[in-house]
């Protein structure tokens, strides 16, 4: 007891080591290290698309334009591409993810549990690229086989439906992009779900289910308002890696620079056009900054998603 | 950097190894890469070489070049007069290969639809829309036109496949020119993007109606639907090595400067209208005389002794005039053979 109060002491009491001053070094340096990455790299992302920027002014957002042969550039269909498949994701994915850790917390008996816990976990270490293969050689063929041509008979004729679903049944495009976007974000969503439902105090859903309250109505009154700021910070996580999301999306998406209002005509993402266009960009291209300032431009967008989900953590975290 | 490190690790393989294998660096085209490979572990023996090609892409192969990471730069597309004179460069093609265009049609064998640069035009423009249209039926008598939708499909990386099939059809329709223009990656006004040669082979396969082009040994290796196309002698040919090899051998070599040539649309009845030649990007004033020499003699070798690789990879090799030419051309860089 003695000891404890003596090393819990102030430490301005106790002669300071070599050693300490050498670890709160490194250990300092480590954190400023991590802040001047990340500046370095969103400058240097900043400082290379300039050109860009420079020579096709503040319409280079919304341009629909990506010409390599006449060298006018814009991020228009890139950032659509980019929205759209994540936003379409999220609405798939969420309902899906709630489904899974609402039954994983509260139906599923308890030997379930670990075997279809560990195989979401699973779901969420499968390499992108995997799921791009996957995406390509499976769901593709499905696509354009069955589904895309019943959904674009099934609704021809209805206003509105019939242009979101039309076209050649390419199989590729932003709805199938935006499927395996699904497939890859709902892990981490469930996950985290499960996670916070789990940090739910038990004495609060006895109480209700002492009064009476169907597990749904737990579910709805006492476990979703206890979690909700959490669980939209677990969503807007998976937001940002639908966002990123590269080799999937590249296989998939089939990667054409038009803004279509079908869900079935091909698109690109930022992330899916500079890593093809990369390759074939020379140095101090013109080509070459529009990339990196289309980098910049994700970097911008992820930011702000991060953002977001912050602010919905922060009263959270306080209590 | 690199290049610190490139030559130290080049010395010290020359002194562990002695004098035994000298290594050569490459960068570039990836539809090249198969025969450098090919050359490159062949000629080890006889020439005491050994190559090092990095199939990064021709742009990143001239990137390469002009920073001079690598002792030579390889690109499917000829490199601009001044641009060669900014970076101090020479080039010279080394082989030839043709492009296919590929169709996914039920019922259809190889070569049994024919096609002309203008329809071909028409149909990536998106003007020409099925199968049955007037145009296309018109040339093809005879064969039961289906009316599937076309579906074109397009390389979605840059690439130089993309160059010789766009500056193809650039040649082929004003429209084409004036619109799209020919590059190793454009603006394709319809059609979907697949990524690398076995993705566009992979979903013209799955989409009935599909069209794309290939390189002709990958159509080749791997069996796909072939159409025949209409040349500058208003023949139609079919994608054959004699047909590839009659467009490279009637091709007017002695009018282009830096062997810059063009190889589509050649005249002569038997000559296939869509192939270009892969070119080879020197320094002229390299930074160690002995790379450049060892670089001249890998490919001296290839032309002596690797016509036969070449063929039996499916590229065809340049006519022997050609290769003399280029060997003279070797003089303006520095370092004896």
């Amino acid at each position: 007891m003695q000891q404890a109060v003596a090393l819990s002491g102030s430490p301005a009491t106790r002669r300071s080591s070599p050693g300490d001053a050498i670890f709160a070094g490194i250990a300092r340096a480590s954190g400023i290290l991590v802040l001047l990455l990340l500046g370095s790299l969103i400058l240097s992302l900043f400082i290379g698309g300039l050109p860009a920027f420079r020579q096709f002014g503040a319409s280079f957002l919304w341009s629909t334009t990506w010409d390599p042969v006449k060298e006018v550039f814009g991020a228009g269909v890139s950032v659509y591409g980019t929205v759209m498949t994540s936003i379409l994701a999220m609405v798939l994915a969420v309902p899906l993810a709630f489904g899974i850790a609402f039954y994983l917390t509260e139906l599923a008996p308890n030997w379930l549990r670990r075997p279809v816990g560990t195989a979401v976990e699973l779901l969420a270490a499968v390499p992108s690229i995997i799921y791009g293969m996957w995406g390509f050689f499976v769901i593709v063929p499905i696509m354009s086989q069955y589904v895309e041509p019943v959904l674009i008979d099934t609704f021809d004729g209805i206003p509105v439906l019939e242009d979101m679903f039309a076209g050649p049944p390419f199989g590729t495009g932003i709805f199938t992009a935006a499927l395996v976007l699904t497939v890859m974000v709902v892990p981490f969503i469930a996950a985290t779900m499960r996670d916070v439902f789990e940090t739910v105090p038990p004495v609060f859903k006895e109480s209700a289910y002492g009064v009476g309250c169907t597990t749904w109505e737990v579910m709805r009154s006492i476990v979703i308002p206890y979690t909700r700021v959490s669980v939209v910070g677990g969503i807007m996580l998976g937001f940002g890696r639908a966002l990123g999301e590269t080799m999937a999306v590249t296989f998939v998406i089939g990667n054409s620079d038009h803004i279509n209002a079908s869900l079935f005509s091909s698109g690109n993402t930022i992330a899916s056009i500079v890593a093809l266009e990369f390759p074939e960009s020379g140095t101090g291209s013109l080509k070459l900054a529009s990339l990196l300032a289309l980098g910049f431009i994700l970097f911008v967008i992820s930011f702000i998603v991060l953002a977001i989900s912050r602010t919905l953590l922060r009263p959270k975290l306080k209590v | 950097m690199k290049i610190a490190l490139t030559a130290l690790a080049v010395s010290l393989a020359g002194f562990t190894v002695a004098a035994e294998a000298q290594q050569i660096t490459g960068a570039g085209s990836s539809f090249a890469a198969p025969i450098y490979g090919k050359w490159g572990e062949a000629s080890s023996s006889a020439t005491g070489l050994q190559l090092n090609y990095q199939a990064v892409g021709s742009g990143a192969g001239i990137n390469q070049i002009n920073n001079r990471t690598v002792d030579f730069g390889a690109s499917d597309m000829p490199v601009a007069a001044d641009k060669l004179a900014e970076h101090k460069e020479m080039q010279f093609p080394s082989v030839i290969g043709g492009v296919d265009v590929i169709i996914n049609l039920p019922g259809i064998k190889s070569n049994e639809i024919k096609l002309t640069g203008p329809i071909l035009a028409d149909i990536y423009l998106g003007t020409i829309t099925k199968w049955n249209d007037k145009a296309i039926a018109e040339i093809n008598p005879g064969v039961k036109l289906p009316s599937t939708a076309i579906a074109t499909v397009h390389r979605a990386d840059g690439s130089g496949t993309t160059f010789v099939f766009t500056d193809y059809l650039s040649m082929q329709s004003p429209e084409w020119k004036s619109k799209v223009g020919a590059s190793t990656s454009v603006s394709w006004p319809v059609g979907a993007g697949a990524k690398g040669s076995d993705g566009v082979a992979a979903t013209v396969r799955q989409i009935p109606g599909g069209i794309g082009y290939d390189e002709s040994a990958y159509a080749e290796q791997n069996h796909l639907t072939t159409t025949m196309m209409r040349n500058f002698d208003g023949k139609f040919v079919a994608p054959t090595m004699p047909a590839f090899a009659a467009a490279a051998a009637n091709a007017d070599w002695s009018k282009v400067k830096n062997f810059a040539i063009d190889l589509n649309d050649q005249p002569g009845a038997a000559s296939w209208p869509i192939e270009s030649a892969t070119f080879v990007l020197l320094p002229t004033d390299p930074k160690d005389e002995k790379q450049s020499a060892s670089v001249k003699k890998f490919f001296d070798w290839g032309f002596t002794h690797g016509n036969d690789i070449a063929t039996s990879l499916l590229y065809i090799p340049l006519p022997a005039k050609i290769q003399d030419e280029i060997r003279a051309a070797w003089k303006a860089v520095p370092g004896g053979m």
